[in-house]
């Protein structure tokens, strides 16, 4: 209920989000650094929870920009799968890679959904958060829900 | 035990809506994990309105008898009365005359299955159903959980951040789904504010005063200083943010 604690508690999952994904295509540039923070002290209790490497490389990168994937997420509609492009330790750009285009309704959700995933990951990470509540989604709205990058980023 | 940082998560899509599990303590919770699946799915076949089959769906068309319900529906409806005494009669489990628990089975659904991590030893994790969360422990050693209210105007906007520890936190909006909350009073849609979130310690309580609160508008930040351990944020219509005198970030 704190500040300060919110703060960190800010640095932190963001840091969790962006630690969870593997890899795929690092142009160079080793995966600590999407350990970066965004902003703000990390304080004492920091990512003991992800790994030492993120912390001991974290200087030395700060100018490129990492592009990772997360795991396909199965939703009921098909595979999910997201690929996020990190800068400095916040999240530059949103990609779907992978989505289902099986049927008209397919399209139609993700023609509502996929744009909004870039611009919900932004917030999510502005926002720091582990989990979402808002007015309740359905499992449609849900693809295109903050909870749903927030799930997909931790994979 | 402590959080550790390690995060086991898991997506089940169920009842119209998906559950987000996230785990924070180290270990195989692939057990834990498909108990919480498992329970998730019987609330549903027991408690869909949408399933024929389900008991409620076979209580409504008088085919079962509460005696020979499931012993869940007992205590669903047991809950239902609880806050329909505590809510004055604005939340009932049964809006227009019509048996319909909804109002609060989500909110028991993901409290139950938050017990029932902690019964397999996951002292740190939180359970998302659909936007109605309840949290356990800590989301990292020393760090509280987070939860961010979204913003029914703009679904991409986090208009509040509420932490702690061991609380829950639920929603009840029309903005996706529509007018779909029932005045018991009037028998008719309720008009009610945007949104209308409710934290406190059970989800279940959580989940039948938001429904309640959504009904009350802005009496309901009145009447929830009068329920021990529970608060509201109420959203107008215009934007306006008003939160009862105990919610936690205010």
């Amino acid at each position: 209920m704190r500040r300060v604690a919110l703060a960190v508690v800010s640095t932190v999952a963001g840091l969790v989000v962006l630690l969870s994904f593997k890899t795929s295509s690092p142009a160079g540039t080793p995966p600590a650094a999407i350990g970066t923070p965004s902003a703000g002290n990390l304080g004492t209790s920091g990512p003991a929870e992800t790994s030492a490497a993120p912390r001991a490389k974290r200087s030395s990168v700060r100018a490129t920009s990492t592009t990772v994937t997360g795991t396909a997420a199965n939703t009921q509609f098909g595979p999910v799968q997201v690929q996020l492009t990190v800068r400095n330790g916040k999240i530059i750009k949103v990609v779907a890679v992978e989505y289902p285009t099986g049927s008209p309704q397919d399209m139609e959700i993700n023609s509502f959904a996929i744009p909004q995933l870039n611009q919900e990951a932004l917030a999510a990470q502005n926002a720091s958060i582990s989990m979402v509540s808002g007015a309740s989604y359905t499992s449609q709205g849900y693809l295109s829900s903050l909870q749903s990058a927030l799930d997909k980023a931790g994979l | 035990m402590t959080a550790t940082g390690a995060r086991t998560m898991h997506v089940e899509h169920c009842m119209g809506t998906v559950f987000s599990i996230d785990i924070r303590d180290a270990g195989d919770w692939t057990d834990a994990v498909g108990a919480v699946v498992r329970w998730l799915h019987h609330v549903d076949a027991v408690f869909s309105t949408y399933r024929p089959d389900s008991d409620i769906s076979r209580m409504r068309r008088g085919e079962l008898r509460l005696l020979d319900a499931d012993p869940d529906v007992h205590r669903v409806l047991a809950h239902c009365a609880d806050a329909q005494l505590t809510t004055g009669g604005r939340f009932t489990g049964m809006p227009g005359g019509r048996l319909d628990p909804t109002g609060l089975v989500k909110g028991w659904a993901v409290e139950q299955a938050s017990g029932k991590l902690c019964g397999h030893g996951a002292d740190n994790h939180a359970v998302n159903g659909g936007g109605d969360v309840q949290l356990a422990g800590e989301a990292a050693p020393g760090l509280p959980w987070a939860v961010g209210l979204v913003d029914p105007h703009d679904r991409s906007r986090v208009l509040r951040t509420v932490a702690g520890r061991n609380f829950a936190v639920a929603s009840s909006g029309t903005v996706e789904r529509g007018a779909h909350i029932i005045d018991p009073f009037t028998g008719g849609p309720a008009i009610g504010p945007a949104g209308v979130a409710v934290t406190g310690p059970s989800l279940t309580l959580a989940d039948a005063y938001a429904t309640a609160a959504f009904v009350m508008g802005a009496d309901a930040l009145t009447w929830i200083d009068s329920v021990p351990d529970y608060a509201a944020l109420l959203i107008a219509t215009d934007g306006t943010v008003r939160t009862s005198s105990r919610w936690p970030s205010g």
